[in-house]
């Protein structure tokens, strides 16, 4: 099972440190990350392995929506398939 | 694989454009809780009902974690009650409402809807039963939805229960007075009720539906409009391929749902309603996206044109993105629940004539519409009528959900509160229709009803 992370919000040190890092504790493995800086706002997206996680998706949602309220950004974490079946026939 | 731009128009169409799944309806058939026992019958009902779907709100929030995007609505809809409880006992069907209302309560879900009849060729006695219920059913409950089908093109319109329900509506606002009518904004007449429409006031579980089944209703007037505002000034091809387009991206995330809940919940999948129903929310409204259209406000001269446009391209773009499309399917047009109507209508811009028009090309009728308190039953039954005629005619669902607000004159406000929005009171004509109104009987099925 994939899941697609974006990271919404204005650039500061260490956002993709410390995301990876969290991911890392919960056996989260990054397939591939993409990422642009427009007018200094930080837009990631990671595409992740969430096939045998330590947490529930649920809980690595709320987990990281936590992480980008410290950080002062949005991160959200969503299953693959809502992207697949509204992009892909 | 998926890229960043397809990832951020997703999330841009949740975070700025209100796109999101309107509502889960699970569909549960009470045909096995038939008895003549009021209290048993009651029980049989709770207890059927809270064990089909005691997680349904549960899964319904935990696909919202999972997906990224808002469900609104979980809600139940059940067999017609006069069927189910055509065996009882009783003169009234208000204790099955208050058993429903529990019901509701416990499972958490804001609305049950089938509190309803079926009677476009006749009446049974528990019909009479239910339809006699509806306005104290309405008063002692907040979250029982009730319907009544009075006509088809199969039938044609039984204008003894189009009397019935004018006096029906009066007696139903008169008992909820003191919520500026609110009971009234819970009650759906129909022609050519459908039996498996998740949206509410008028949902109800059909009787060819299956034991128990999950519709879901998708929506996204934001997402369609900010769609148009790209394709403005472009032709009428453009206009109606964008419109397409979208509503093809909306459904997919409603199949998508429809099918995850369902398997969780190890019921059958229904279908996938693909309609446009507004909110309050700014930028969530039917009339905002005529305006990008090209009209200065909903209801000028051109409105039914683009109605019209609207209601068929989003069926096109949607019935491609769903295996099973059913329910009304289409736009809604209801005045108290978007903003761009209300103020369409205190600016004099649209008025009851030309929403009726309107409904000839969309997929509802007249619906959430606020008008003065002393408007006698005879006139509620000549709208419902004319309603009814256009559905009966152009073989489509037709329904009104009309207020007398008690009290209030045109112009003055009604406040339904919550979801159901607020509405100005508009005028209707003031030339009598008792005379027609009062011949009874039935009004034969049309000509081109005979297809087989």
């Amino acid at each position: 099972m994939k899941g697609i992370i974006t990271v919404l919000g204005k650039d500061r040190v260490g956002i993709i440190a410390k995301v990876c890092t969290y991911l890392a504790s919960q056996n989260v493995n990054i397939l591939d990350i993409s990422q642009t800086i427009i007018q200094g706002y930080f837009n990631m997206m990671m595409i992740v392995d969430i096939s045998s996680p330590a947490k529930s998706f649920e809980a690595l949602v709320e987990d990281l929506q936590g992480i980008g309220a410290e950080l002062g950004v949005e991160i959200k974490l969503q299953h693959e398939d809502i992207f697949n079946t509204m992009h892909r026939i | 694989m998926i890229t960043i731009g397809e990832v951020q128009e997703t999330n841009k169409m949740i975070r700025e454009m209100n796109l999101d799944v309107r509502t889960i309806t699970m569909g549960i058939s009470l045909m096995d809780c038939a008895h003549s026992d009021l209290a048993v019958f009651n029980r049989n009902i709770y207890d059927k009902i809270t064990r089909l779907a005691e997680k349904l709100v549960k899964t319904g929030e935990d696909l919202e974690r999972q997906f990224g995007i808002p469900i609104i609505n979980k809600r139940v809809s059940v067999t017609p009650i006069s069927i189910a409880a055509g065996g009882l006992r009783t003169d009234s069907y208000v204790p099955v409402a208050e058993t429903l209302e529990k019901a509701a309560r416990e499972i958490g879900v804001n609305f049950i809807g089938g509190f309803s009849a079926l009677v476009h060729k006749g009446f049974t006695e528990g019909d009479r039963r239910l339809i006699d219920s509806i306005p104290e059913a309405l008063a002692v409950t907040e979250r029982i939805c009730a319907s009544v089908n009075i006509g088809s093109s199969r039938s044609g319109i039984n204008m003894d229960a189009v009397k019935l329900m004018g006096g029906i509506v009066k007696k139903t606002a008169e008992l909820t007075a003191d919520r500026d009518s609110a009971g009234c904004s819970k009650l759906v007449i129909f022609c050519n009720a459908v039996e498996d429409n998740p949206f509410m006031a008028g949902a109800f579980h059909g009787v060819g539906e299956p034991e128990c089944v999950i519709n879901v209703g998708v929506s996204g007037p934001g997402v369609v409009k900010r769609a148009l505002e790209d394709a403005k000034d472009k032709d009428f091809e453009t206009l109606c391929e964008t419109i397409k387009r979208t509503a093809f991206k909306v459904t997919r995330v409603g199949q998508l749902v429809a099918q995850e809940t369902s398997k969780r919940l190890g019921v059958p999948f229904g279908i996938v309603d693909l309609s446009l129903a507004p909110t309050p929310e700014i930028g969530d409204s039917i009339a905002e996206i005529f305006q990008v259209m090209g009209l200065e406000e909903a209801g000028a001269p051109g409105t039914t044109a683009a109605l019209a446009i609207l209601n068929d391209n989003v069926k096109k773009g949607g019935v491609m993105a769903s295996s099973y499309v059913g329910g009304l399917s289409g736009a809604f047009i209801p005045v108290s629940e978007d903003h761009g109507m209300i103020e369409a209508v205190q600016k004099g811009a649209l008025t009851l004539e030309k929403l009726e028009a309107m409904t000839c090309v969309c997929s509802v009728g007249l619906d959430m519409i606020a008008i003065p308190g002393d408007t006698s039953a005879a006139t509620i039954s000549g709208i419902i009528a004319d309603e009814a005629a256009i559905g009966m005619v152009n073989n489509k669902t037709t329904a009104v959900r009309i207020i007398p607000v008690v009290g209030k004159g045109v112009g003055e406000i009604a406040e339904f509160g919550g979801l159901l929005g607020y509405a100005p009171v508009m005028p209707v004509s003031g030339f009598s229709c008792a005379g027609f109104i009062d011949r009874g009987g039935r009004i034969p099925a049309p000509i081109h009803s005979f297809k087989n």
